[in-house]
């Protein structure tokens, strides 16, 4: 097995709706600029892996239609879609490819166009036609039974939940590729509209337009290309249910398992010393909270209590969400694998007014509806 | 760049419709009779661990095992959880837009391992709180599926 690291990224300037381009335009303008954050040429590209989650576009076979844009005309070109961690599992997919040794320069791209559908109609398909659909209520229904549980159990208030939303918000403000660039207080998210409760529309991600194009490279090339390679170090996943109901929402079991096996397999014992950045897949504001206690970071209940001391902060011990995170980006098929992109900007130094001073371990996740977790951890140390 | 006076325009196409059947399974078909005739609820118990799947499945996803055990459940149950829709949306299932409020909730039946996702009515005294007692409401002309129970209720439970 090949040891892998990501050697170089573009991202475009993500936002609500992308009107004058088409979605192999969009795709291609995340690529031009992956290429030329490496320095390579399409010529030099051994394959591309692709995906988004379909349903929002409802046009299938995104491997196939934009193969001018995508860079993979004539060359080997694949596909992977897992919903909601649709990035992430390309962030993984890119990872195994590689590893296998079958590419040396593999061109990974992840995006969506949630403006071209209704979310919630597109969201629905993902869910079992004659169990789950014919009561569906919403996309963020089951978000916020979750949130509501979390809150049940200990006593989590919805400012707490608005104080992560001020962070991600905050930290986007210095990140030009951001959705969502304005500055928020707790107030105005505690008077912005409930929507299902405890969720109020400020605690929500946005839907957005965007993509994310991500190079990664195997140990025989990547410190050629470039001069501080991120290695990967770990990746785990995990799918818990068949149903809506089986959940069980707390702790967040496929978080839970997924982020136990990477620390393991990446040897970290104490994450919250050990870990010095995370972009963390949260599309609503508790799960901020709730999930950094599955990660382990906090004990039950006392995510808060992180968060209120200024851990996750930009100058915190383990700043979260320096890009400004899900809460302010959401072009679903992209939004797991701009997680990787940011770790490895963190690392290799290359975030500009978002950087983190001297990170060398860095934690991404994914999220997908159905409660399925991806997790990755990468190091500036080759493993 | 974008021409300044350039009108960027899209492609609307909302009309199209493209019916599915989708199998039910001998399980599914089972459950849904019985709750279609008899207004009962049966899931599956796994003979190794004693989980009772609601909604009843051929398989226990841990064990691994075939589910034959049919047992009946609820129709009473607690809320496990729960949320309030306080915004509508179009039903991709109907075209239509549920009037909002309404309440949605994981339901554990009495008996059962799982929960039952489905809608509840809000109370017409006080609100909904994890843990309270709920029965269902049937529809008056039962389909066969979930839409059999109109929602589940706190009142006269
Ligand atoms: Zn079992």
């Amino acid at each position: 097995m090949k040891r892998v690291a990501i050697v170089g990224s573009g991202q475009t300037h993500h936002t609500g709706s992308r009107l004058d381009v088409n979605g192999p335009e969009l795709i291609n303008e995340a690529v031009i600029r992956a290429l030329e954050d490496t320095g390579l040429k399409r010529k030099d590209i051994d394959g591309v892996l692709i995906g988004n989650m379909d349903h929002f576009e409802g046009v299938n076979g995104v491997e196939l239609w934009s193969i001018d844009g995508n860079g993979g005309l004539m060359k080997p070109t694949i596909k992977m879609t897992t919903g909601g961690t649709t990035g992430s599992t390309l962030a993984i997919g890119g990872y195994h490819l590689v590893a296998s040794g079958h590419f040396d320069r593999l061109l990974v791209i992840g995006w969506e166009k949630n403006s071209e559908s209704d979310t919630t109609g597109a969201i629905t398909t993902a869910f079992d036609p004659i169990w789950d659909r014919m009561v569906f209520a919403g996309a963020i229904s089951g978000l916020a039974i979750d949130a509501m549980n979390y809150c049940h159990k200990f006593g989590v208030t919805p400012k707490d939940a608005a104080r992560v939303v001020v962070r991600d918000r905050m930290n986007a403000l210095k990140n030009p590729f951001a959705h969502v660039r304005k500055e928020i207080t707790i107030e105005e998210v505690l008077r912005s509209p409930l929507i299902a409760d405890p969720l109020r529309l400020w605690d929500m991600c946005p839907r957005t337009d965007g993509a994310c194009a991500v190079i990664y490279a195997s140990e025989d090339v990547a410190e050629k290309i470039a001069p501080k390679p991120t290695w990967i170090l770990a990746a785990a996943n995990r799918h818990p249910y068949s149903y809506v109901g089986d959940v069980e929402c707390y702790p967040i079991t496929s978080l839970y398992h997924a982020s136990r096996e990477a620390y393991a397999k990446a040897g970290i014992k104490e994450p919250l010393k050990e870990i010095d950045v995370m972009e963390l897949y949260t599309p609503y504001s508790y799960a901020n909270l709730s999930w950094i206690e599955a990660l382990g970071l906090a004990k039950p209940g006392e995510g808060p209590k992180l968060v209120w001391d200024g851990a996750t902060e930009m100058d915190g011990e383990l700043p979260i969400n320096p890009s400004g995170g899900v809460i302010c980006t959401n072009p679903i098929g992209a939004t797991g694998l701009i997680r990787a992109a940011e770790c490895a900007g963190q690392i290799s130094g290359k975030a500009g007014d978002h950087q983190v001073p001297g990170v060398k371990t860095a934690l991404s996740t994914g999220f997908g509806g159905c409660f399925w977790s991806d997790i990755l951890i990468y190091g500036e140390k080759k493993p | 760049m974008v021409k300044k006076n350039l009108n960027l325009l899209t492609l609307t196409n909302g009309e199209s419709f493209q019916p599915f059947r989708y199998a039910l399974g001998s399980a599914g078909a089972r459950f849904f009779q019985e709750l279609k005739d008899n207004n009962r609820f049966m899931g599956l118990r796994c003979a190794k661990c004693e989980k009772v799947y609601i909604p009843p499945r051929n398989v226990c996803g841990p064990c691994f095992e075939p589910l034959k055990d049919w047992v009946q459940v609820g129709p009473e149950g607690s809320i496990y959880s729960f949320t309030v829709l306080r915004f509508a949306f179009i039903d991709p299932e109907t075209g239509e837009k549920k009037p909002v409020p309404y309440g949605y909730g994981f339901i554990r039946l009495d008996g059962a391992s799982t929960n039952l996702q489905h809608f509840l009515e809000l109370p017409k005294n006080g609100d909904l709180k994890i843990g309270m007692r709920v029965r269902p409401v049937f529809a008056k002309n039962a389909q066969g599926n979930m839409r059999d129970i109109v929602h589940f209720s706190v009142d006269g439970a």
